[in-house]
């Protein structure tokens, strides 16, 4: 068993630097995952089967083929005809994209457990449609996903060590540049252990607002 | 562009080790999810307690890091190594072997008391039990939620192309390093995992049938009862896609 702690004590420096962009990876791409989630969600229920179809088949597409390959895309193919974005970025965009795909199954189950009265009670009111959605709809649906919206973000933390391999430098990144600098391999330990660490206490937090949330809606 | 050179002798190896990564680590990853989720319904607590770390501790940890894990520092440290290969498989298996856990647990909890109590009472053991009452029953429903797991897992083994497993992502970065052509390329990359994405739940549906089939023929008489046990699977399946929301 070869382990050296000194390797450790020269790693951490870079790993919190590596843990901040981690998290910030994590935030925009989950508040991007949030939005665009809703967005899909809400084309889902529309009138039009032009916005309904191509909406679905899009979600479909992105939600059964792997983020890394994804990663990939967005690095490499979206540059030749768009705009060129630095690893993180492109990183943050297809976590971001991707998760959206996840969280708008979870907006679609929390909207459509929104009892039928409260469509016709808007009907009734003759509210305007964005006013049903924003006033009504919404604020019901989105009490009830809390729980399941945070699962995905626990589980879009285990994914974000991919946007390492396009050469974004989070706390994986991190760990394989120092690595292979230094030819040493615990650096792969501490951020393991890091990602448990993190992941745990989270999941306890989510299972806690679950409870909280169940028992008071 | 791409010629068909490039397609067959890079390509269609490089599929031909997906499905084996797949078809490896999803052997694996079942065979943990129905020992560990068992073992997560014991009586005894040190044994809940050591599968719920388990649990918890491949459920928090991300598949690509155990993978550079096993890869990279396990033949430092023990001087001991594993082919890319099934190291790969190895960190996929236990990674959605661990998430597979949880479904076969959910699904275990769902089967009715009775069962378990009639079991009980006509004097089956534990194992008994829960071979011959308690997960012919639970099995319906767990295959839903195996099929997403199974698909998360095919998304999965593209990781290995990272550890040098020469897999359809591996052989489309080879292609893109040696005509630097990146969009068809990687578009074509996309379509094969959709396409074998496709394959699998068109597979888990027909097993899905089967299974609920299964568990009709079983219960020839027992119209009460299949119409019971129907009313729990949907409940059942609903609370576990939805993560919860529809309770």
């Amino acid at each position: 068993m070869n382990w050296d702690w000194d390797v450790v004590g020269d790693y951490m420096p870079r790993f919190w630097d590596g843990v901040q962009l981690t998290l910030q990876a994590l935030v925009l791409g989950s508040l991007i995952a949030f939005g665009l989630g809703l967005v899909w969600a809400i084309a889902q229920r529309s009138p039009y089967r032009w916005v309904r179809w191509p909406v679905s088949a899009v979600t479909e597409f992105i939600r059964s083929t792997p983020l890394l390959v994804q990663l990939f895309f967005l690095f490499y193919v979206v540059p030749e005809w768009g705009p060129s974005m630095s690893p993180l970025t492109t990183g943050i965009v297809g976590l971001g994209l991707h998760y959206s795909t996840y969280t708008a199954e979870v907006y679609r189950a929390g909207i459509g457990g929104v009892p039928q009265g409260q469509w016709e009670a808007a009907t009734a009111l003759s509210l305007p449609r964005v006013r049903t959605w924003l006033a009504v709809i919404l604020p019901q649906a989105i009490r009830r996903v809390v729980p399941a919206l945070g699962n995905y973000v626990i589980a879009m933390l285990k994914d974000s060590p991919m946007i390492a391999i396009i050469g974004a430098l989070d706390m994986f990144g991190e760990a394989r540049s120092f690595s292979n600098e230094t030819f040493t391999s615990e650096a792969y330990v501490v951020v393991g252990v890091a990602f448990v660490v993190i992941a745990y206490p989270a999941s306890v937090l989510i299972r806690l607002l679950e409870r909280r949330l169940v028992l008071t809606s | 562009m791409m010629t068909s050179g490039m397609f067959t002798n890079y390509f269609l190896p490089g599929i031909w080790i997906t499905v084996q990564v797949t078809v490896y680590s999803a052997l694996l990853a079942a065979a943990v999810a129905f020992l560990v989720g068992t073992l997560r319904t014991s009586r005894l607590w040190i044994v809940r307690f050591l599968a719920g770390c388990y649990f918890e501790i491949f459920r928090g940890m991300s598949a690509l890091v155990f993978m550079f894990f096993l890869v990279f520092s396990l033949p430092l440290m023990l001087r001991w190594q594993l082919v890319p290969m099934w190291a790969g498989v190895l960190a996929l298996g236990l990674t959605y072997g661990a998430y597979g856990s949880e479904i076969v647990r959910g699904a275990l909890a769902a089967v009715p008391v009775a069962q378990r109590e009639a079991g009980v009472a006509l004097g089956f053991s534990r194992s008994q039990r829960l071979r011959r009452v308690e997960i012919p029953q639970a099995w319906p429903e767990m295959v839903p939620p195996f099929n997403n797991l199974l698909i998360e897992l095919l998304k999965g083994t593209a990781l290995v192309s990272v550890i040098m497993v020469s897999d359809v992502t591996f052989a489309a970065n080879l292609v893109r390093f040696a005509n630097n052509e990146s969009a068809p390329v990687y578009t074509l990359l996309l379509v094969v995992y959709f396409a074998m994405a496709f394959v699998l739940t068109r597979g888990m549906r027909l097993l899905e049938r089967r299974a609920k089939a299964g568990v009709g023929q079983e219960q020839p008489r027992g119209g009460l009862l299949r119409r019971g046990l129907h009313e729990d699977a949907g409940e059942g399946a609903g609370a576990l896609t939805a993560g919860g929301a529809a309770r």
